[in-house]
């Protein structure tokens, strides 16, 4: 029988981390900090417009692009913390989580061989859809010593005549990197010297400790050429509703509702009636999911220091990003050790691309007794390293 | 730095100061400060344990107390109130707007202590006219904590 299969998914790799996974899922009492969601659940009264929606029988399709409440909800909501206006009806579209909208923007925008800049270390879908889009990705190892920022220099010497986008995940997962508003104005200088585009991942934006988040499509000459994408899941704990959108020009966002509608025809109905509710009362749920995430922030970042683990500072999302290098083992030899002396899950860098070798992904979606517990045995596991190596 | 101390400390007061100042990212002295300056303005009043006692072997019998009153003049409800709470099994006592003027809630250890309090003590003050006695049969969440059950972490181990 010939292959059923494409070669495009063959060339797809599955994570690099497989093996690391299985051994975790085996393990019953382990203890993880290895999650990319929140541990808060969805505030009640965002749920309750969701059972509210089933109760009035709202169980049937929305239009394509998403319910004209939420879109107008979702263009204010912009307005109102980015300063960016987008004209609900036209330039914005309800998607299936932010992932998808990664998956349809990529799909529209790219032709066979454009080349799709993506700064490592990063989330795992960008290499994959854009190989699923026919682009070839062209990888940017962002720097520690750069607190994992893009800078200029490295955008620039990524480019090609082929370059046709730029991906921006800000803050970052999982390093916690953010960009300020120096950072992309000199990204946003190159990126309209060369006629590229930009997909910014913003979907941690709700998530920064000190100072407030800034798109890239905020910027002057910058909103034409900008797929902002965004969701629920982080700012509001939502995950499992499974609710995104992107925000961008009508002229690419037009054809990405086409794609939507014939590959998944709407988001969830009920996602969207809750996420309305979100958006008009959700505010002060998201302060308070943010001061509490970065008291644990502060937490950890002191004990990395106390324990002599350089980590920098992370300004967004809910990752610590600590180096390992001094103890030379691969992050992966260290999270497998790790979890199996002292059982507790930890991501290794790695398996965010390859430069994030010799750091791990510290997750502090945890309460901070959970957060206790782990980090006591990891500064155990630290100290113990340390005197077999001496 | 005082809202987000009380808010921290009114879910767990048993926090060490050198914690506390981590994590709001504050010296240790200045939060130590703050707090000795809220407990001497009053605005700490005291540090109490929540307990189910359903969960032990200690009985006891909670109620909440509807009471109307005739409000004297000059004094208001104050005086009334006073002489109420004054009353060590009573564990709180609010002026409530709406249909009755006052909310007694008590602990007894058992039915009939409560009722005694309720025909002998509080009823046969002057100034109350009427009361309405509830009983709790159950608390299933008491101080913004649920008793009712423990709750699982349900998220998946590992998730990129």
């Amino acid at each position: 029988m010939r292959s059923p299969l494409s070669d495009k998914i063959i060339e797809v790799k599955p994570s690099g981390i497989r093996k690391f996974f299985d051994i975790v899922s085996e393990m019953e009492d382990a203890i993880s900090l290895g999650v990319g969601e929140p541990d808060f659940d969805t505030p009640w009264h965002i749920r309750d417009e969701g059972i509210y929606s089933l109760e009035k029988g709202k169980t049937f399709y929305t239009s394509n692009a998403g319910l004209k409440e939420l879109k107008i909800e979702i263009s204010n909501y912009i307005e109102r913390r980015q300063n960016i206006r987008y004209d609900f009806n036209k330039e914005v579209l309800v998607t299936v989580g932010g992932s998808e909208a990664i998956d349809v923007a990529l799909r529209c925008m790219l032709n066979p061989g454009e080349e799709v800049i993506i700064p490592e270390p990063c989330y795992v879908s960008y290499v994959p859809c854009t190989k699923m889009a026919d682009g070839v990705p062209v990888i940017i190892n962002l720097k520690n010593e750069n607190r994992f920022r893009l800078t200029p220099e490295e955008l620039e010497a990524a480019i090609t005549d082929k370059t046709k986008v730029l991906i921006l995940a800000f803050p970052n997962n999982p390093t916690g990197a953010i960009m300020e508003k120096e950072d992309l104005e000199k990204i946003a200088e190159i990126v309209i010297k060369h006629d590229i585009f930009v997909i910014s991942d913003e979907i941690y934006s709700e998530l920064t400790y000190g100072s407030e988040h800034i798109s890239i499509a905020a910027l002057p000459g910058m909103k034409e050429r900008t797929i902002m994408i965004n969701g629920f899941s982080k700012a509001y704990a939502m995950t499992g509703w499974r609710l995104g959108y992107a925000c961008g020009p009508e002229e690419i966002i037009s054809q990405m509702v086409k794609l939507h509608q014939f590959a998944i025809m709407c988001a969830p109905t009920t996602s969207q009636y809750a996420a309305v509710e979100a958006l008009k009362n959700g505010d002060s749920d998201v302060e308070e999911m943010r001061e509490a995430y970065n008291q644990r922030r502060r937490y950890l970042i002191h004990a990395f220091e106390e324990m002599g683990l350089p980590c920098f500072e992370p300004g967004g999302a809910f990752y610590v990003f600590p180096c390992i290098k001094e103890f030379g083992m691969t992050s992966e030899e260290f999270a497998i050790r790790f979890l199996e002396e002292e059982k507790v899950a930890v991501v290794p860098g790695t398996a965010f691309g390859d430069c994030g070798e010799g750091f791990l992904r510290i997750s502090y979606a945890y309460s901070l007794d959970n957060l206790k517990v782990a980090i006591g045995r990891l500064s155990d596991f630290v100290k113990r390293l340390r005197e077999q190596g001496k | 730095m005082r809202e987000q101390i009380l808010r921290i400390i009114e879910k767990d007061s048993r926090i060490n100061i050198a914690e506390l100042a981590v994590i709001l990212g504050a010296a240790e002295i200045d939060v130590a400060n703050e707090i000795a300056a809220m407990e001497a303005e009053g605005v700490i009043c005291g540090y109490h344990t929540l307990i189910d006692w359903e969960k032990t072997s200690i009985e006891k019998v909670s109620a909440l107390i509807e009471v109307r009153v005739t409000p004297q003049r000059g004094q208001g409800f104050d005086n009334i109130a006073e002489r109420i709470y004054k009353y060590p099994e009573v564990n709180s006592v609010y002026l409530i707007s709406g249909g009755y003027d006052l909310l007694v809630t008590l602990e007894g250890k058992s039915l009939k202590e409560v009722s005694n309090f309720v025909s002998d003590k509080l009823s046969t003050l002057d100034t109350v006219l009427s009361t309405a006695t509830h009983f709790i049969l159950k608390k299933y969440k008491d101080h913004g904590t649920v008793l009712a059950c423990k709750e699982k972490d349900e998220r998946l181990k590992l998730t990129l």
